[in-house]
């Protein structure tokens, strides 16, 4: 199966990322190759089979009691922000 | 001092042959000496690992010294560092200092280590050559000219050029056994939920987990039982109690049934890697291992699974790099839109990029059954041939690696040559088990490794299987000219 211009479009805008002219048809040819390999899955005889979405069987995810356990350190964790001023994250305007 | 493994290092400060102080001078000038050439560090912290190693000669002088005081060890700059630059091998987090460690960081420094610096990796440790990093190549101390292999390729690089005895590496398709079996050294892979994901930057979370890479299984059980055990802070880890995973390593293989992977010994592998694979079972068989081919028919299909689950766990993951609260932002955005996509559209690198979008399309409305839920059945169908196979014997043999390691530059034009190199070592992580690659030999100058899988939670017998092999075997002491 082969993408298409409009496919690469369509994925970067979900996917949230901007591409340069000189990028869309290396991902167009190589998303393609990738569609291909993974299209080998058809030939798997999967009728009945449960889905599997976790390595360990029969192991369910752990919930902890809902307590606050973490102290505030916001000061420390935004002088990793690129832009913060007053506790407060900058972002461009959202609403005019 | 560089020629010595972890457990001779250890020995050597408590009989006092040198001091921590000597022996961090020491590595710190070969890992400096090699830099140019290698490229294998990101980070490299000469000053803290000083201090740690004063720190570490007063616990020795004192007595109170646990089991790897002193030692000079990296970590794969995927881990979370307190105060220190974890960069992921990505633009994205190019001036991201960690303001906490990460869990197996945090352990590994309790036990006494000595850290002398964060290690080059594929960007998102999403590669398997170590060319994705935006912090360029690492090379092959075999070869220069030669990959060494990826994602963790500069802790593979560290350890095979003598710069450190042990470092620590992710494993999410392959990602400590490959780079191992390319630079000639020891590479294991735990269970999954054996050690804490906590502070690791996530690729793909029902994949990855910590590891570690030295020069010997001995090693690697040393360092394993300090970094495993249930850690509250991560969901998935096991509360399972953590063995000495020393005390069962000489145990005598004598009746232990190894399995062949046949699906593995097909048209793909080097016929002169099957050599070096077959010369390393009949050690095994000579110490009294019985041999027998095992046939995993759903295995084949393990890249194409992969190939949609990682990336549809990636695309998820990397959703949190926005440029709001930490990573790349571009400049002067016009909007929030503009804002998200330039600066991940900047911050990622192609391959990371082709990811994302692999695993964006793969659950995108309309594909998501036909991929995603299919690549999910597919999985229960590898991880079932695994369960059965583990009936029938203890661990499963393979190389580790279709080739030995290959020129830069050579496969990274075509994406699906490249994730081919991971056709061996992908179904363990499918399948959540542990795995071991042990060098078995050269082709030329090229170091061969040989894999070896338990079940769930062996691994105890892996490291006995590695260890009985190493004491019959010298590849694992071999090091590369130039570097010994």
């Amino acid at each position: 199966m082969s993408l298409t211009r409009r496919d690469i479009d369509n994925i970067a805008h979900l996917a949230r990322l901007a591409l340069t002219e000189a990028e869309i048809p290396v991902y167009i040819d190589s998303l393609s190759r990738i569609i291909e390999l993974v299209g080998e899955l058809d030939h798997a005889a999967t009728a009945g089979v449960v889905p599997m979405s976790h390595p360990l069987p029969g192991l369910t995810q752990r919930q902890r009691a809902d307590a606050v356990t973490e102290s505030d350190r916001h000061e420390l964790f935004q002088r990793n922000a690129p832009q913060a001023m007053a506790g407060l994250y900058l972002v461009p305007k959202v609403i005019e | 001092m560089h020629s010595e493994t972890v457990t001779q290092l250890s020995a050597s400060l408590r009989q006092r042959k040198f001091s921590a102080t000597e022996l961090t001078q020491s590595l710190l000038a070969r890992v400096e000496r090699a830099q140019p050439e290698l490229n294998a560090f990101i980070s490299i912290e000469a000053e803290s690992a000083l201090a740690a190693a004063a720190a570490a000669d007063r616990r020795l002088a004192a007595g109170d010294a646990p089991a790897l005081t002193g030692i000079p060890i990296a970590h794969k700059d995927l881990f979370c560092t307190e105060g220190v630059r974890t960069t992921c091998g990505s633009r994205m987090l190019a001036n991201f200092v960690s303001p906490y460690d990460a869990t197996v960081v945090a352990r590994l420094r309790a036990a006494g280590s000595v850290l002398v610096g964060k290690t080059n990796m594929d960007e998102f440790a999403m590669g398997s050559s170590n060319e994705t990093s935006y912090f360029g190549p690492v090379r092959n101390p075999w070869d220069l000219s030669c990959v060494p292999g990826g994602s963790s390729g500069g802790s593979a690089a560290a350890v095979a050029a003598r710069l450190l005895p042990a470092t620590t590496g992710t494993d999410t398709g392959g990602s400590i056994r490959q780079p191992a079996a390319l630079c000639g050294v020891t590479g294991l892979k735990p269970t999954y939920g054996r050690v804490s994901r906590f502070g690791m930057v996530a690729f793909a979370s029902s994949l990855d987990q910590a590891g570690v890479l030295a020069r010997s299984a001995e090693d690697c059980a040393l360092l394993l039982g300090v970094m495993a055990g249930f850690d509250t802070r991560d969901s998935t880890s096991v509360d399972a109690p953590v063995p000495d995973y020393r005390a069962s390593l000489d145990r005598p293989l004598r009746g232990l049934r190894v399995g062949l992977l046949q699906e593995f010994f097909d048209k793909g592998l080097d016929p002169k890697v099957e050599a070096c694979i077959r010369a390393g079972l009949e050690v095994l068989r000579g110490q009294g291992a019985q041999l027998k081919e095992v046939s995993l028919p759903s295995l084949p299909h393990s890249v194409p699974t992969y190939y949609v689950v990682a990336p549809a766990e990636c695309s998820s993951n990397l959703a949190r790099f926005d440029g709001v609260r930490f990573g790349h932002r571009c400049e002067n955005p016009r909007d929030l839109k503009d804002m998200y996509e330039r600066s991940r559209g900047e911050g990622f690198g192609a391959e990371v990029k082709r990811r994302i979008m692999t695993g964006t399309y793969v659950l995108s409305a309309g594909y998501y059954d036909a991929y995603y839920l299919k690549a999910q059945r597919v999985r229960a169908l590898i991880a079932e041939d695994f369960k059965r196979a583990f009936t029938e014997v203890d661990v499963l043999v393979s190389p580790t690696t279709p080739t030995p390691a290959f020129a830069i530059g050579a496969k990274m034009n075509d994406p699906v040559t490249m994730y081919l190199n991971d056709i061996y070592t992908i179904g363990a992580n499918l399948a959540g088990l542990p795995g071991i690659s042990v060098p078995c030999g050269f082709v030329g100058a090229l170091p061969v490794g040989m894999q070896i899988i338990g079940g769930h939670f062996t691994e105890e017998r892996i490291l006995n299987v590695a260890h009985r092999f190493q004491l019959e075997t010298d590849w694992h002491k071999r090091a590369p000219e130039g570097y010994r």
